[in-house]
């Protein structure tokens, strides 16, 4: 769900970056981060909380309120939403506290 | 270990202002701001600002952080300014910890510190409030304007302020239906001028109304709102369905104060000023001696009020060691007088109330 047309802005897209999610694949632009990227390609849901387990999507978008926790190339806890993306990346929905390695 | 006249923890439009006040006073500044690019939230912002011209007034906010680096760019000989790098801890001694990136870690020992470390959004309490597609205002606006990507196609937003009304706007402008605008206040809290653009777009506004709780499996698909008495206490048989996919949450925000705490600056809760905020002179500096503290961090208002007390902050942070131009006195009655000019309708006597209680003389 991309903007396409808007009065004010007009977006410049970097290049196409192809990246897996949950092991599928997936694509995004340059200059975006993690939690846009699967916003465009209709992904929400990005984790599971601590105990409850319940979904957990962004909710400040600005780094601050730790809702948008992901397992990206293995590392747990990393803010999506102020995370860019890059090419080969693997994101993966975070259950809980992830695992240190 | 690293030294420095100033530190300036924030990259928005409070740093920005602050630093090219105190390097415009002579003093060596350092910016430190924890995401990639400088601007903080105004990089978001679409709409024209209110205020006077030297407020920028009339510019789009994503426009006004271009003009405030060019201003920094003249001293760029004693500007220095980190991004992508987090302000961790403030120290008894004055040093100051930072993260660069993920993993460069270093000690600054600067002569004075402005805290211009901004706001974060609040939330709301009601059942199911944490489902995915329930965000704050301003994530969604970060998501359609600085990345351009959709929250969703129907979108309730809750909360009838400025940030409301206009968030609704640019989801309209962006291509998303807004189904409609509620408040808990029996009035709405944001300028008519808003309001009534909304309204000509066919939105209805509703006053007296709150949430009662968001229904979905994985994301929200519903949200159940109702009527809410003069005590906002919630009407049974008032219940209204909107089926959405998206919820906006734009009740305020609060103070980011951690670091102010952190240093030991004496605190106090304002309400009207959004949260726990630092007790200063009205020069700006805090209890603790040469920390000095600006914009939403002290108390929310809007970008206008942030830049000003910036440019204020950072004059007279830069004269307390040392650097003191001139037309010291003149430039600070300037900014003084310019803020009292920002405050003067009723949202302004509202902050005014509260700033009272936190300005020591």
């Amino acid at each position: 769900m991309r903007i396409e047309e808007h009065p004010i802005l007009d977006f410049k897209r970097g290049k196409k970056i192809k990246f897996t999610f949950n092991g599928q694949e997936a694509e995004g632009y340059e200059g975006e981060t993690i939690a846009a990227a699967l916003h465009a390609a209709g992904v929400k849901v990005l984790g599971k909380s601590l105990f409850l387990h319940r979904p957990r999507g962004f909710y400040c978008a600005i780094g601050n309120c730790s809702s948008c926790l992901m397992v990206v190339d293995g590392v747990p806890n990393v803010k999506t939403c102020v995370t860019d993306l890059q090419e080969g990346m693997e994101v993966e929905t975070q259950v809980g506290k992830g695992v240190i390695i | 270990m690293r030294e420095a006249d100033l530190v300036v923890v924030g990259g928005g439009p409070a740093g920005l202002c602050a630093a090219i006040s105190a390097a415009s006073s002579g003093a060596n500044v350092l910016v430190i701001e924890r995401n990639k690019k400088l601007g903080g939230q105004l990089v978001k912002q679409t709409h024209m600002f209110f205020g006077s011209e030297k407020q920028y007034a009339s510019t789009r906010g994503i426009d006004i952080t271009d003009i405030l680096l060019n201003e920094l760019k003249k001293y760029n000989n004693q500007v220095e300014i980190m991004t992508d790098t987090t302000v961790v801890g403030m120290f008894e001694d004055g040093v100051i910890t930072a993260l660069h990136k993920e993993d460069k870690y270093f000690k600054i020992k600067p002569k004075a510190t402005v805290i211009a470390t901004g706001a974060f959004e609040k939330s709301l309490a009601f059942p199911n409030n944490d489902l995915p597609g329930i965000y704050g205002a301003g994530a969604v606006q970060t998501l359609m304007n600085v990345y351009g990507v959709k929250p969703g196609d129907k979108v309730l937003m809750v909360g009838a302020g400025n940030i409301g009304l206009i968030v609704s706007y640019q989801l309209m402008q962006a291509g998303v239906e807004v189904v409609a605008i509620l408040d808990a206040a029996s009035k709405i809290g944001g300028y008519l001028v808003h309001a009534s653009k909304i309204r000509r777009m066919g939105v209805p506004i509703l006053t007296s109304h709150t949430v009662k709780e968001a229904i979905g499996k994985d994301c929200v698909e519903k949200v159940i709102v109702c009527k809410v008495d003069d005590k906002f206490k919630q009407i049974e048989g008032s219940e209204i369905e909107f089926d959405v996919d998206v919820m906006c949450v734009s009740v305020g925000l609060t103070p980011l104060n951690e670091l102010l705490a952190m240093r030991g600056c004496e605190m106090k809760y304002i309400p009207q000023l959004s949260g726990s905020v630092p007790v200063r002179d009205e020069n700006y500096e805090t209890t603790v001696e040469n920390v000095f503290a600006a914009g939403d961090a002290t108390g929310v208002e809007e970008a206008s009020a942030a830049m000003v007390e910036g440019y204020l902050a950072g004059i007279c942070a830069s004269a307390k060691i040392g650097y003191k131009p001139d037309n010291f006195e003149e430039r600070k009655q300037d900014y003084v007088k310019q803020l009292s000019d920002l405050r003067s309708g009723p949202v302004g006597q509202h902050i005014l109330s509260g700033i009272e209680q936190i300005v020591v003389k």
